[in-house]
């Protein structure tokens, strides 16, 4: 039992010292004062667009997390009312959540009363902890505290490794404690997001948001542009989604990944397609008997050049779809 | 801009000050290989022969999702030689329990190859251990690069996991082309979580208990197809798929019964092609 575990603790400890030494090392040395990152008050803004009047966007770069990018490659957002702020999402560090709270503050001096999440997913929800203790409520679909509670821990050992302690260490779960089960109304004041659960697709807790006075719809992960979309919920259950959420009278559409959306609901046509044909070819192969390890290495070649990180993700959503199909 | 200099900074002091840390600490690290106190727990202190050229193990080198890495052995016996396959067992030396399954082989089923799905903990070697028709063991090893497998939540859908428990699929395939005689192709199913147990609950901070199959037993006719001894390295909704050698029988009966002693049941009647 314990054999692989006690290796994996050591590995651990190795990378902890180290940094450790590196501290101990600015210290001594006296080079920087103070660590930037633990404190707020050197924390620069975060870069965002207007994209409605009220309705700021930070675009994240299309890239996996690592500690040059501080985990920032998740569109995250916030909507201005008369009385209160709604920040929507708050990034993939704590770092950048600071960073998210310095815009807020860049903008505005109304309260943040909502920290909503989107879903699970870290570059998404690792900037929770910058919000926390200054009275916003925290709200999620009702399976986001599930899925957090066993997704969490996971998430917080496996970063390590990319992110590197400095960022990670910041980071806390923080679970949502105003659910949605289907639609929900918030009231920022002079404008209502319109906040809704979304049967299991891109995950089992995607949450989309709805700007009424602007008609701009924050979509989560349920949209992807450009960036490879990611499978961990339901191949099924997203081609579902997209019919819904095709019907949304959007006047523009944040997407959880890429860029902003102004042709609704055309911007879905790339996810469709490629939806359609990781469902196309492994349903061909599984009835045809071809194995899992084959499919994920063969479906859907086509799609290669319409996406960035194709490589990082095509095999993955392969192997999920697979193991969900072969049971229909 | 700041963080950028912080951790040029940084990345320096550890090149002056944490090298020997560095080198001290990953020393032991390099010599603490599991396998030869594993090979003498598991297989008894048994001589294992170099397998290569007898049986082979394919597994991707770097897994796509650590919780369900695909893997095959084969039986590549040169022509001529007699002997088969009679028990195989998988190692994943560095996963919590690295012995990831036991198989043991009808005696008239002359199976050939067999694939499954399992969960990889860190960076490993996998072993695959035979034992051949002659009573004796022979190894084959991969390398496999995947981290997390073990305590990764697979389920994607937590609400539709728990429906349907022990529903089980048998799946008679088409025979390759190259195949000769009887030799068939079939994959067994069965819908399970296979918890590893390595998965914690946040809130209540207690782990979700192992709860796996343990025992899968395939039959055609009367006799033995295939049995598997299983542990928590077996990916959720366990699935077997092997070559084997058709006796002719006219139905497949198979049983599981999983950590709570659940016993699962199923039986299909043989496809024509495979009588």
């Amino acid at each position: 039992m314990t054999i692989g575990k006690r290796r994996s603790n050591r590995n651990n400890k190795t990378r902890r010292l180290c940094s450790f030494a590196c501290c101990a090392a600015l210290l001594i040395s006296g080079v920087i004062p103070t660590f930037s990152a633990h404190g707020a008050d050197k924390i620069a803004p975060l870069s965002v667009s207007e994209v409605a009047p009220g309705v700021f966007v930070h675009f994240g770069a299309t890239a996996l997390m690592n500690r040059e990018n501080e985990g920032a490659i998740a569109n995250v957002g916030f909507v201005v009312g008369e009385r209160a702020v709604a920040v929507i999402d708050t990034g993939g560090s704590v770092r950048e959540g600071r960073e998210l709270l310095a815009a807020v503050r860049a903008h505005t001096k109304r309260p943040i009363r909502y920290v909503i999440d989107t879903h699970m997913h870290p570059d998404h929800v690792f900037g929770n902890a910058a919000f926390a203790g200054q009275g916003a409520v925290f709200v999620g679909h009702k399976n986001l505290p599930r899925a957090l509670a066993t997704h969490g821990p996971y998430y917080i050992a496996n970063f390590r490794a990319s992110m590197g302690a400095a960022l990670m260490d910041q980071v806390r779960i923080i679970p949502p404690t105003l659910l949605v089960a289907d639609r929900r109304d918030i009231d920022l004041g002079g404008r209502h997001l319109t906040l809704r659960a979304w049967p299991t697709a891109h995950t089992d807790n995607d949450l989309t948001v709805f700007d009424r006075k602007t008609g701009t719809l924050f979509a989560g992960d349920l949209l992807f542009l450009r960036h490879m979309p990611v499978l961990d919920g339901s191949l099924v259950g997203w081609l579902k989604d997209l019919v819904g959420l095709a019907r949304i009278p959007a006047r523009r559409v944040v997407p959880g990944h890429g860029p902003l959306v102004r042709r609704w609901p055309q911007g879905l046509a790339d996810e469709r397609r490629y939806f359609e044909c990781l469902a196309g070819n492994i349903r061909a192969m599984i009835k045809n008997g071809v194995p899992l390890a084959v499919a994920a290495k063969t479906a859907c070649a086509s799609e290669k050049n319409r996406w960035k990180l194709f490589k990082a993700y095509n095999a993955r959503n392969t192997t999920a779809a697979y193991a969900e199909l072969e049971w229909e | 801009m700041i963080g950028k200099s912080v951790r040029t900074v940084c990345l320096a002091g550890l090149a002056v000050i944490g090298f020997g840390t560095l080198v001290a600490m990953a020393a032991p690290a390099q010599n603490d290989d599991p396998w030869p106190q594993l090979k003498r727990q598991v297989f008894k202190n048994q001589p294992l022969a170099d397998g290569s050229g007898l049986i082979a193990l394919d597994m991707p080198y770097r897994a796509e999702d650590a919780a369900v890495v695909p893997l095959t052995v084969r039986a590549t016996l040169p022509a001529g030689d007699k002997r088969h396959v009679k028990r195989l067992t998988i190692v994943i030396d560095h996963n919590p329990s690295p012995v990831a399954a036991s198989f043991t082989f009808g005696a008239k089923a002359d199976i050939s190859a067999i694939s499954t799905r399992v969960r990889v903990n860190s960076y490993t070697n996998v072993h695959a251990v035979a034992e051949l028709s002659d009573g004796k063991l022979y190894v084959v090893k991969r390398f496999v690069k995947a981290a997390g497998g073990c305590s990764a939540p697979a389920i994607k859908d937590a609400s539709a996991a728990k429906i349907g428990i022990g529903a089980m699929r048998f799946r008679q395939l088409v025979p390759a082309a190259a195949s000769p005689g009887r030799t068939r192709q079939a994959q067994i199913m069965i819908r399970h979580p296979n918890n590893s147990g390595l998965q914690m609950n946040q809130i209540t901070h207690l782990y979700i208990p192992p709860f796996f199959v343990k025992d899968l037993k395939v039959w055609q006719g009367k006799e033995l197809v295939l049995a598997m001894d299983g542990g928590i390295s077996i990916s959720e909704n366990p699935s077997i798929r092997f070559t084997y050698r058709s006796n002719g029988g006219k139905a497949f009966r198979a049983q599981a019964v999983d950590t709570k002693d659940h016993v699962y049941k199923g039986e299909w009647p043989a496809a024509r092609s495979g009588t």
